[in-house]
């Protein structure tokens, strides 16, 4: 009777410590969010959204960061994806298990795992010198649909996966091709998924600020890009800078500019979890 | 009158399991052939050399041949989109596509490039009379069809079978999942489908292969045992090993 | 009947097939623009000095060795946090939380994946910083040790989910047979679910220390940016600079092709190299664990 009660309490002390860990980890990200969004609400208004910044960023509005990122994010989607679809669709219906597949994985796993700032010295070296396509927003575009590839590859692939075979075994015996049973039948369900990955892709590459460093972001513009080879600002660009470099920058608008970008990923983040739950409860099997 | 002639059919999958063992015989047409006998005996893989769809899994090798209408569809040069339109195949599991129930019916049509609003219309109501679904479903063509109950998906894709107008209709334990009534309610049909069409039926159990087969083939571990008229074979069988599982000595 | 075009099906294959090799043309393409760009740093700089332990390009000293020890310290000290505070939410998580309550923390532990780093960097700066100063009665916040909090913090929802799941995998069947002799729940987490999933938990720690040695921005805004050797327990208060930082800080102000330029590749080679090994290791791990598990529960 008695080790049991001391097993007992060993478990409700262990649980109790446990739920300390989960509680110190989980509480900060809540306490994170609601500080910026009240230290820079105060910040936000219609100038600050659609105006140029004034007095060297000190004063106005940041909307030529928010147009570069959101142009930046336009133009990687249109690269990335599908390319990044249709390679899943490769490792998902036509590849056949074999030394060269596990070869492509390794090396989706590689493309995974290179730090962002190595993307941004690629993208450097091939886009903005090799390419000569200059500090530009296509060089820094591209350097961000390689790095978000991987993410989307794989999200993309397992989606895919999860679509029952049963599905494809019975649209071949009706006399379909392998490609218009993708069509019809297999991308169509995997769709919801497909898109969790690819917005939580692209969530990741409009905060990231390494890889558009040296190949397409600049502090200062005086006018809007004019096209896709010119430099452009960027939201998190911006957010470093203002908070590092600048001085005497109001407090303000560094918790506005942060406010905003955390808005941005807020927004997507939320997209992607209402997709995936509308498909989950939508889902026949 | 054969429809279907296999010759010296052998089937070993790449993992090594031999699945058949130079099977010849007959399959007449418009008639129904029953393939029984206990698991592993070779008869899901024959049916699914029929339509080919033996191509998707992992199959080592293939030697003999299988003629329909006299031409080998074991052939590489076979067109096998078109045969798997002349072969229909009705699975155990009923799998419907996540489509209405007018789009199951009519996607193998659309496959094929098929848009003509009348052909589609008069093929989905052809074959669910054809299948007995039309009189339960016909006021909810555009519902999905996953929200029908067991049986009428059964049905469903037996339907969705001969939408396109095959010539044969291979059906793989179609009624392992359903009810009693749904159970008869197929059954039914297949005697109906007889007079058009070629039936071949692997059954789930020994009294539905006796219920239904006008040719009866006996299956043990890749092997044709035995091979005869249905009346016959479920009364008085040749083999011993027939007699055996039949009575339920084993199995 | 019309038939299926054939040539259009083919197209579309061969498009399809181009696109699934992309992967390994692009590592190669990434692999030779590195190299091309960081090789000559070896013919410029003798390896001695490359591997030396000063590094101020503005006088030709081109040691990166208090870069590397700067991203060693960093990464420990963000895997001193991440390990213990992400295996033990992602314990707590897939054991002991109802289900209510996962449906809540598991998008929130991911949210905090997706945050920005410069967000956080940012947050460390403003905040963190000056508490870390005055709690420990330093002349700077900015040191590896914040560093250290601030990456743990953004390894951990690497770590929480790829542990979570481990542990989610690990088959009912186990802790059924646990139970069925007696074990309460935390005995049985203990004792046989981790251990079950322990492939699966260290592949967890591994990419979370990845992606801790390939964090840019937090660790440039918060560790101080002094790139000097530090010593054992002077290191984690004092100012530190890892490769990463150096990167991102410097590149901006080189001359394409000079010493200095290559150099900076080069330490891009030296990191490509690092997180290769580390995550081509952890996915190793669960491969083999993978294959074990397939032919035990087969």
């Amino acid at each position: 009777m008695r080790r049991k009660s001391n097993r007992n309490r060993a478990q409700n002390i262990g649980f109790f410590f446990l739920s300390g860990i989960a509680t110190v980890t989980i509480l900060p990200i809540v306490l994170i969010i609601g500080f910026i969004i009240v230290k820079g609400i105060s910040a936000i208004s219609w100038e600050f959204l659609t105006t140029f910044p004034t007095n060297g960023m000190r004063s106005g509005g940041i909307m030529p960061a928010i147009w570069g990122t959101i142009l930046l994010t336009f133009v990687m989607t249109i690269l990335c994806v599908p390319l990044g679809i249709a390679a899943a669709i490769y490792l998902a219906e036509y590849a056949t298990e074999n030394r060269f597949t596990r070869i492509i994985r390794l090396a989706l796993i590689t493309l995974a795992g290179i730090p962002s700032v190595v993307y941004g010295l690629f993208g450097l070296g091939m886009f903005v010198i090799f390419f000569q396509m200059g500090t530009s927003i296509l060089a820094a575009s591209f350097t961000l649909a390689i790095m978000t590839l991987p993410v989307v590859i794989s999200t993309a692939e397992e989606s895919l996966r999860t679509v029952p075979q049963a599905f494809r075994t019975v649209s071949i015996s009706v006399g379909a091709t392998s490609w218009q049973t993708i069509r019809r039948i297999v991308l169509p369900e995997a769709v919801p998924g497909i898109l969790t990955g690819v917005i939580l892709g692209l969530e990741r590459a409009a905060g990231e600020t390494a890889p558009i460093l040296f190949t397409g972001a600049v502090f200062s513009l005086p006018s809007l890009p004019s096209s896709l080879l010119s430099p452009t600002m960027a939201l998190p660009y911006h957010l470093y800078v203002i908070s590092t470099q600048v001085p005497e920058m109001p407090l303000e608008i560094q918790y506005g500019t942060a406010l905003v970008l955390l808005m941005f990923v807020l927004v997507l983040n939320m997209i992607a979890t209402i997709i995936r739950a509308r498909a989950r409860a939508k889902r026949q099997w | 009158m054969d429809k279907i002639v296999i010759e010296n059919l052998s089937l070993q999958y790449s993992d090594g399991t031999e699945s058949l063992r130079n099977i010849s015989m007959g399959i007449t047409a418009n008639a129904i052939t029953v393939m029984f006998g206990p698991a592993g005996g070779g008869k899901s893989s024959l049916l699914r050399c029929l339509n080919r769809l033996n191509d998707l899994t992992e199959v080592k090798a293939v030697t003999g041949r299988i003629l329909l209408d006299d031409e080998n569809i074991l052939d590489p040069k076979t067109d096998v989109i078109a045969l798997r339109r002349k072969v229909g195949m009705v699975f155990a599991r009923p799998v419907v596509l996540p489509l209405s129930i007018r789009g199951n019916l009519t996607y193998g049509l659309e496959v094929m490039g098929e848009k003509r609003k009348s052909r589609l219309d008069d093929a989905v109501e052809r074959s669910l009379k054809q299948a007995a679904l039309w009189d339960e479903v016909k006021d909810r063509l555009e519902d999905q069809a996953i929200a029908l109950s067991g049986g009428q998906q059964q049905r469903l894709c037996l339907a969705r079978s001969l939408a396109l107008e095959p010539e044969v209709i291979l059906l793989d334990e179609p009624t392992s999942g359903l009810d009693p009534l749904s159970t008869a309610k197929v059954e039914t049909s297949l005697q109906e489908l007889k007079k058009n069409y070629t039936v071949v039926l692997v059954p789930h159990s020994v009294q539905q292969a006796a219920r239904t087969a006008d040719r009866a083939a006996f299956f043990l571990q890749g092997e044709l045992v035995e091979y005869g008229y249905g009346k016959e074979l479920f009364t008085s069988p040749t083999q011993k090993r027939t007699e055996d599982y039949i009575t339920g000595r084993f199995g | 009947m019309k038939t299926n075009s054939g040539w259009r099906e083919f197209a579309i294959t061969k498009v399809i097939q181009v696109a699934g090799v992309s992967a390994i043309g692009i590592v190669l393409l990434i692999f030779f623009f590195l190299m091309r760009e960081g090789l000559p740093a070896l013919r410029e700089v003798s390896m001695l000095t490359l591997f030396s332990t000063r590094w101020y390009p503005t006088e030709g000293l081109f040691g990166i060795m208090p870069l590397i020890t700067g991203s060693l310290i960093v990464t420990l000290g963000a895997a001193m946090v991440a390990v213990p505070f992400g295996l033990g939410t992602a314990i707590f998580i897939a054991e002991i939380s109802p289900r209510w309550m996962r449906e809540m923390l598991k998008p929130l532990v991911e949210l905090l994946g997706g945050l920005p780093s410069v967000m956080l960097g940012f947050l460390g700066i403003l905040i963190f910083a000056p508490y870390v100063r005055i709690l420990f009665a330093l002349p700077t916040g900015l040191s590896a040790m914040t560093g250290s909090l601030l990456l743990g913090a953004i390894a951990i929802p690497t770590v929480v989910s790829v542990a979570e799941d481990a542990l989610d995998s690990v088959p009912r069947a186990y802790r059924e047979g646990a139970w069925a002799l007696g074990a309460t729940q935390w005995q049985t987490i203990w004792r046989v679910t981790l251990p079950a999933a322990r492939s699966g938990v260290l592949t967890a720690v591994m990419l979370g220390i990845g992606r801790a040695i390939g964090e840019t921005m937090t660790v440039m805004m918060v560790t101080g940016n002094a790139p000097i050797m530090a010593t054992y327990m002077a290191a984690l208060i004092s100012p530190v600079r890892t490769m990463t930082a150096t990167i991102a800080a410097e590149m901006g102000e080189v001359a394409t092709g000079s010493t200095h330029y290559h150099v900076l590749f080069f330490i891009g080679i030296v990191l490509f190299f690092v997180s290769l090994v580390v995550n081509i290791t952890a996915s190793a791990i669960i491969f083999r664990q993978r294959k074990r598990s397939e032919r035990i529960l087969s």
